[in-house]
């Protein structure tokens, strides 16, 4: 009885419950994320040991000023300036006070010991989420001291990577074609530097034109067409070695060798019994296979990442439009259809998007669009400009700008230029000479 | 019989005078309780907490009846800045009167003068005549002797705290109305510009994944959070999920920033538990 009294009356008892109230939030800001990268302390010994290997004064703020740049460029990250910084490099490495750090409204921070152990750099870092109050990240790396910018690099696309959930692009290199003299009598050199612009290095000594270098995106070798004896010649470079080696003699008009996604093949177009068709070449075997057989012209083919399908430009609606097919060659399907010419497709390493050149009105443009064709966006304007390559990570594309050179319209000089997908950051790349035809490495720690 | 008649004179003079000094307060005492809080009403009008079915109609007649009332007396914003005040006042006050300092004299002004803003704009001249003339008192004496501020500062307290039951009593009425709603619109678009201002969407992301990161919040009526809580968090750790890991983080981190939430004044039990629904995928793609 008594139970059912009390069942009754906590059946009676109301009670108030409500449902859980939920708020969907869709958008957000886009803004820079505000980081500051702290300098990386040194002790006094580390100190004057590096100095005397690498005439470096305080390396652990050279390294330091290397992610920050690279951060800087991204567009990503804000580092925000290291005069607001309340904490000594060497206790913020042990405890961050995260509240002087919030003041400065820092939402990440990185900071980090350099040490000099037996001959060697030894670079321990930390990134901190400053608004949790806890590292999201600890690595340390050791290597020879001349090393030191490929660590700063490294450190970059650890802290992108952990930040942005996608790799970084700030351990890699760019090949490019240092051109110097007047347009009549052009010297063109194989180049390579990192991505930064620094360590710049020729390969070439400049007697041979050399045209469209294109890395492999599975190691560190390059293709690139080189005119001998005014006959197109295909030329493999491995970049550790320095090794060179002929692939083979084209006849006629021969482009853009590239390489497969494996490495394994290479892909270029040249022109054969009159017309221009895309072909590849197995690098083991030397056997060459041809893709298209089209009377039109069909030019600049770059594999999708998973080595499926192949992107290409073609006239064959009268026009020059960007076109993809399998890798056998069928199922040819057009996917440009703006107004304008469309050239170089480039798929990207995300194999979300290719990337164009397009030409209308006397413009170039760079964009980019869909697999399918749709979503085309336009990137960057300008009176001369092609030849986009991606980074890595597929969000950044670099490509080349030529402008004149004075008011009157006289002269040209061409540039390298990198733009992010946002459409917004888009830089020069400081190089020595004039450049022309960039193409970007994979990740070196890879 | 001219004694008794003399007797009743009296007697019927003296309930006379009792009577006309009692009425006047019983008839003050209702003026007491209109002025306050009613705001909240403004908010609760719109659209989307009408409820449905049968009950709306009466309901939606109910609350345009009270929004009329309303919409001549203060705006919502202002008593939020009054509870907050009044609220906060206290602490700092009690810290100054610790000190003993001669800083600690300028507070109360500041905050008899907000009262006084508040009480004009709400264009209620009873209350609010009452209002000044005892700010007026406060101000004359108690300015310059720490321990009567002291005393002003637990009657704004006690005002404060009557200010809220009365809040409360209101949201109640209104929530036998809207029992189990969510926000209005209003509310939910103030929460929402707020946290879209703090949330810095990791780039990265590929938006062919689901990038849907649910955080159930535990708040404070100020809308502090007290417990953040990730739904999915077994997702986290999972392989090939590294950019859920960032995604969560990020919205984590917004929720950060943003402290305290713009939640709403009033109907705290509806919403001191939250989920936000962080969806990146809108932003990628577009």
């Amino acid at each position: 009885m008594i139970k059912k009294i009390i069942t009754l009356f906590l059946i009676l008892i109301p009670i108030n419950s409500y449902a859980l109230i939920e708020v969907d939030i869709t958008r957000g800001n886009l803004d820079p994320l505000p980081v500051a990268v702290s300098p990386l302390s040194i002790d006094e010994k580390s100190r004057k040991s590096f100095e005397k290997v690498l005439k470096k004064e305080n390396i652990g703020e050279e390294i330091s000023s290397i992610v920050e740049n690279n951060l800087r460029t991204s567009g990503l990250f804000n580092p925000l300036s290291k005069e607001a910084f309340l904490q000594a490099p060497d206790i913020a490495n042990l405890k961050p006070r995260f509240e002087d750090w919030n003041l400065i409204k820092a939402q990440a921070l990185i900071t980090g010991k350099v040490n000099f152990i037996d001959d060697k750099l030894r670079v321990e870092f930390r990134l901190w989420d400053v608004l949790a109050a806890k590292e999201m990240m600890a690595l340390a790396f050791t290597t020879v001291p001349s090393n030191w910018r490929r660590v700063g690099h490294i450190i970059s696309d650890k802290v992108y990577e952990r930040l942005t959930g996608e790799k970084g692009y700030f351990d890699t290199r760019i090949i490019y074609v240092a051109e110097e003299g007047p347009k009549t009598q052009r010297i063109k050199k194989l180049a390579i530097m990192d991505q930064d612009g620094s360590n710049n290095k020729f390969l070439t000594l400049g007697n041979e034109l050399v045209l469209t270098p294109r890395f492999n995106p599975a190691s560190q070798m390059v293709t690139y067409l080189s005119y001998f004896k005014n006959l197109p010649r295909v030329y493999l470079l491995d970049i550790e070695t320095g090794t060179q080696e002929v692939v083979g003699d084209f006849p006629g008009m021969t482009f853009a060798p590239r390489f497969s996604p494996d490495g394994k093949k290479i892909i270029m177009s040249f022109a054969k019994d009159g017309k221009s068709d895309i072909y590849t070449m197995d690098l083991e075997n030397r056997l060459v296979e041809r893709i298209t057989n089209h009377p039109s012209i069909d030019t600049s083919p770059s594999y999708s990442p998973d080595g499926k399908f192949i992107t290409f430009n073609s006239d064959r609606s009268g026009y020059q439009q960007i076109y993809i097919m399998k890798n056998d060659g069928s199922g040819v399907k057009r996917i440009s259809f703006g107004n304008g010419l469309y050239g170089t497709p480039v798929w990207s390493p995300r194999g979300d998007l290719i990337a164009f050149t397009k030409l209308h009105k006397g413009k170039f443009y760079i964009g980019v669009m869909r697999t399918d064709g749709s979503g085309e966006r336009l990137l960057t304007e300008n009176y001369y400009q092609e030849a986009p390559s991606w980074s890595p990570n597929g969000r950044v594309l670099i490509f080349y700008r030529e402008t004149k050179t004075n008011a009157k319209g006289e002269g040209f000089s061409a540039k390298l230029w990198s733009i992010d997908l946002t459409g917004y950051n888009e830089r020069q790349i400081k190089t020595s000479t004039d450049a022309s035809d960039p193409s970007w490495s994979s990740l070196l720690s890879n | 019989m001219n004694r008794s008649i003399i007797i009743s004179c009296v007697l019927h003079t003296v309930i006379i005078i009792i009577t006309a000094m009692s009425l006047p307060f019983l008839s003050k005492k209702p003026l007491d309780i209109p002025p306050i809080v009613s705001v909240e009403l403004i908010q609760i009008a719109e659209k989307t907490n009408v409820p449905f079915a049968p009950k709306a109609k009466k309901i939606i007649e109910k609350v345009k009846e009270k929004e009329k009332l309303v919409s001549e007396q203060a705006p919502p914003k202002k008593v939020k800045k009054t509870k907050t005040k009044t609220v906060v006042s206290p602490d700092q006050k009690n810290k100054k009167v610790e000190n003993q300092t001669p800083e600690a004299i300028p507070l109360p002004d500041k905050t008899v003068k907000k009262i006084k803003t508040k009480e004009e704009n709400k264009q209620n001249p009873e209350k609010v005549d009452k209002e000044v003339k005892q700010v007026s008192e406060f101000e004359k004496k108690d300015l310059f002797d720490p321990n009567n501020i002291a005393a002003l500062i637990d009657k704004s307290k006690e005002e404060s705290a009557e200010v809220i039951k009365k809040n409360n009593d209101i949201t109640q009425d209104q929530e036998r109305n809207i029992e189990n709603t969510g926000l209005t619109l209003s509310e939910e678009d103030a929460l929402k510009a707020q946290i879209f201002g703090c949330w810095s969407i990791p780039l990265g992301l590929p938006y062919n994944e689901n990038l849907l990161v649910r955080v159930k919040l535990k708040l404070k009526p100020d809308g502090s959070v007290t417990k953040t809580e990730i739904l999915d968090h077994a997702r986290m750790n999972k392989p090939g999920q590294g950019f859920y890991k960032v995604l969560a983080e990020s919205a984590l981190r917004a929720v950060k920033l943003c402290q305290p939430l713009r939640v709403p004044t009033t109907g705290y039990e509806r919403w001191k538990e939250l989920q936000l629904n962080f969806d990146a995928r809108e932003m990628l793609e577009g």
